[in-house]
């Protein structure tokens, strides 16, 4: 098994977390992870993302330029990766967020209300990452499903742990967003 | 008199004894230093302190660069020679890596208050409790008499040929009154060494800032105006002239902080 | 089996200090290994008693390590590319000194203030001695987050073995990216301290002194000689390096740290389409592991050395094969990173369509 995913959006959308939450569910699950994030000077805002490697063998290259799933949670990031998904790959992409979707014939193409839903069932638009990730998950299988909710908690630091319940919610809501 | 054989009299005797070098701290090898220069006398005083005090095992010392670069090969205690201004930084590393021993840096005006001046000041800011002896005799020495951040407004320096000049050159600078101002400095003083009296004082000075190190009181610095009689291109006795003249004119001796008031 | 734990590269670096028995950090912010001095500041004091400074410049950070490290201690800095820069002064008086010490850089691009993403711009001011007079750092590469900890505890091994001081030299992506590492079990801070040490001045002894100044040109030159030897000591006994399909290859790809990480992506690919690639990552820069080069090069048609640079190590690449192959370059520069994807199409157009030519 091998996944190499790139998860991507605006700076505060949790894009970096998603990337962490799923190398610490391999790492739970005895794989080898590999989680190489973008860095730059800003300290809020600006796009962001984060290369996930998640491997049964060594990882060779942390940096890479085709990717099995791409995940996108804004328009340059759609605009930006939708090209560097392998033929036969995915991509995931928040649609409340983005007016030109991707159109490539040759790759499975998931379409999430992410915000929409984050923000009108849930009433929380910063769960949105998990929810993606449950959307992620359901499409991918990279992990277990309860992995995920162990390693949320292991990335959250314990004074955040009430919010457990709604991660958990949102996550949940995200996996059944894929049909 | 021709009777007396002066050539065979060994005046090495008790009742002829005034003067003595500590012997189990000062090595006993010929200085390096010109004669007339401070920096002998400077070194002769702190191990006088370091023997009566009892503290020659406990000590370790960081050398500059300058004229007393070689200053290991006189003091009998342990010690580190620095690069050229990282004094405090060094006595930092050493300090904190054993709180428990004694420290103190001996540096002069180019070291301390010109390419050292960020370490001085930072070492200082941090309260770190070690000594500074800080030797200022207002030029650079080792590498023969350049302008130094302390000499004097219109003081001739190879550098300065037609005099220091304020507008182009800047101030002479006041490095201790400036590091007195630091909440984390214990004890400065200013001193001298061109005379008897001066020495005294100077070796009072160096014993007040041992004990406050012991106490850990935080930074201290004695600051000795002195000589420089080579680079002055003055005789001995001249150069102390213009110490006593113009350099404490300028940096004015007595205590500028103690521990407890201002 | 040690804990195994998720975590950054700048961290686990960190985290292998302490757990090696530092007795003193001394560091300046810089992007991006930050990260080292925060990770130190939440609670390795409290954890070993050991030292965490944030000291006012990198040049007085160096200097810290030169009077701890004359204390006979464990210390270590870390910086990045224009930091290690300002230390070199006082690395030079390090090596002279004779003083271990562990230094990481995590290599960010440049000339000048640069950029803070990954490169590989520093390994000549690494290898090559940054600073003045004839000296040699020991020159640790990795490439994954466990190198991260595992070369802090070999580095203060080697630093206290040889009285050297001893460079990890990693990049931006290392230290900012996660990977599962084990971790050693903390070892005990160290108690006793060597003769050279300045301690305090032993009863019945003369003092002990710690200089780089030997004014007497005879005596420099012993000096110079001794260190000349301790670097040819290093040469016969610590040379280390990784490889891949020596035994069947015709050509080698080689980079380090990052770089081959990359190159060995490179290699798999390039082998799923029939192409005969090898890959040989040296760990040690310093000493290079030169006979394993010389030796391949005369069984294989070519060697591509890749990094993140304008050609550094493939100088010493060059040196170790003298001629016997083709050597050819593909670097990105300035925090740029080259694919995978962007290195076989490199090799093929250097060494399978163009390599006639």
């Amino acid at each position: 098994m091998l996944e190499e995913a790139i998860f991507s959006g605006f700076g505060g959308q949790g894009v970096l977390s998603m990337g962490m939450i799923l190398s610490y569910a391999g790492m739970i699950e005895n794989r080898e992870v590999c989680w190489m994030p973008s860095y730059g000077p800003e300290m809020r805002g600006g796009t962001a993302n984060c290369i996930t490697i998640i491997s049964d063998g060594p990882i060779s290259s942390p940096i890479i330029s085709t990717f099995d799933t791409v995940v996108a949670l804004n328009q340059p990031s759609v605009d930006k990766f939708e090209s560097q998904v392998r033929p036969g790959g995915t991509i995931i992409f928040d649609s409340t967020n983005i007016l030109n979707p991707p159109t490539r014939r040759d790759i499975t193409i998931y379409s999430v209300p992410g915000s929409e839903l984050a923000t009108a069932k849930l009433k929380n638009i910063k769960v949105l990452n998990m929810l993606i990730l449950g959307a992620f998950i359901a499409a991918r299988k990279t992990v277990k499903e309860e992995t995920c909710i162990s390693a949320l908690k292991k990335v959250l630091p314990e004074r955040y742990h009430k919010l457990v319940p709604i991660n958990k919610e949102a996550f949940e809501l995200g996996m059944s967003c894929i049909k | 008199m021709s009777d007396m054989n002066f050539d065979r009299l060994d005046i090495r005797t008790d009742d002829c004894m005034v003067y003595e070098k500590p012997l189990d701290t000062l090595l006993d090898v010929p200085f390096h230093y010109c004669p007339g220069c401070a920096h002998s006398t400077v070194h002769k005083i702190f191990m006088e302190v370091c023997q009566e005090m009892e503290i020659q095992y406990d000590i370790v010392g960081v050398a500059p660069v300058g004229c007393s670069v070689f200053a290991y090969h006189y003091l009998n205690v342990d010690m580190q020679q620095a690069a050229h201004g990282r004094a405090c930084a060094v006595a930092t590393g050493i300090k904190r890596v054993m709180p428990d021993k004694l420290v103190f840096t001996y540096q002069g005006d180019g070291d301390l208050a010109a390419i050292g001046t960020a370490e001085t000041v930072h070492a200082a800011n941090r309260g770190e409790n070690f000594l500074v002896i800080f030797i200022n005799n207002g030029i650079y020495g080792m590498t023969s008499g350049q302008m130094a951040p302390t000499t004097l407004e219109g003081m001739v320096t190879t550098t300065s040929p037609h005099g220091r000049d304020i507008a182009t050159q800047g101030y002479p600078l006041k490095i201790s009154e400036l590091l007195a101002n630091l909440p984390g400095v214990a004890y400065v003083t200013r001193q001298t060494a061109y005379n008897a009296a001066g020495v005294r004082k100077t070796k009072k000075a160096l014993q007040k800032a041992i004990e406050y190190q012991k106490k850990k009181l935080g930074f201290c610095l004695v600051e000795v105006v002195t000589n420089c009689p080579s680079n002055l291109k003055m005789t001995p006795l001249e150069s102390n002239k213009f110490v006593e003249e113009q350099m404490l004119a300028f940096y004015p001796l007595g205590d500028i902080k103690v521990p407890g008031g201002k | 089996m040690g804990e195994i734990r998720l975590m950054k590269g700048n961290e686990a670096l960190a985290e292998a200090m302490i757990r090696a028995g530092c007795d003193a950090y001394f560091g300046y912010p810089i992007t991006p290994q930050s990260e080292v001095l925060e990770y130190l500041s939440i609670d390795a004091t409290k954890r070993t008693g050991m030292v965490v400074l944030q000291a006012e410049s990198e040049v007085a950070a160096i200097n810290m390590i030169y009077g701890a490290a004359g204390c006979g201690r464990r210390v270590m800095t870390t910086s990045s590319s224009p930091g290690i820069s300002l230390m070199q002064e006082g690395l030079s008086y390090i090596a002279s000194a004779g003083l271990p010490c562990v230094v990481a850089n995590v290599n960010r691009g440049g000339p000048g203030l640069g950029t803070i993403q990954p490169s590989q711009g520093d390994y000549f001011q690494s290898v090559k001695g940054g600073g003045h007079g004839d000296y040699h750092l020991f020159v640790l590469a990795p490439s994954s987050v466990q190198e991260m900890v595992d070369f802090v505890r070999e580095g203060f091994d080697i630093a206290e073995k040889y009285r050297t001081p001893v460079m990890i030299l990693s990049d931006g992506a290392v230290g900012q990216m996660m990977e599962k590492v084990e971790l050693f079990d903390q070892m005990p801070r160290k108690t006793e301290f060597p003769d050279w040490a300045t301690t305090g001045r032993k009863r019945g002894q003369d003092r002990t002194y710690i200089t780089s100044l030997f004014i007497k040109p005879e005596k420099m030159e012993m000096i110079n000689l001794n260190l000349q030897a301790k670097y040819q000591a290093m040469i016969e006994n610590e040379v280390r390096y990784q490889s891949f399909h020596l035994d069947d290859c015709e050509y080698i790809f080689t980079g380090y740290g990052l770089g081959a990480r990359i190159c060995q992506k490179a290699m798999e690919m390039g082998r799923e389409k029939g192409y005969k690639i090898g890959l040989i990552r040296p760990i040690t820069l310093f000493p290079f592991p030169t006979t394993i080069f010389n030796e391949m090069a005369s069984k294989v048609k070519g060697i591509l050395d890749v990094e993140l640079n304008a050609g550094q190590m493939v100088e010493d690449v060059r040196l170790s094969v003298e001629g016997k192959t083709k050597v050819d370059f593909y670097g990105r520069m300035g925090g740029m990173i080259p694919s995978p994807d962007e290195i076989l199409n490199a090799f093929e157009e250097k060494f399978i369509n163009g390599g006639a030519k």
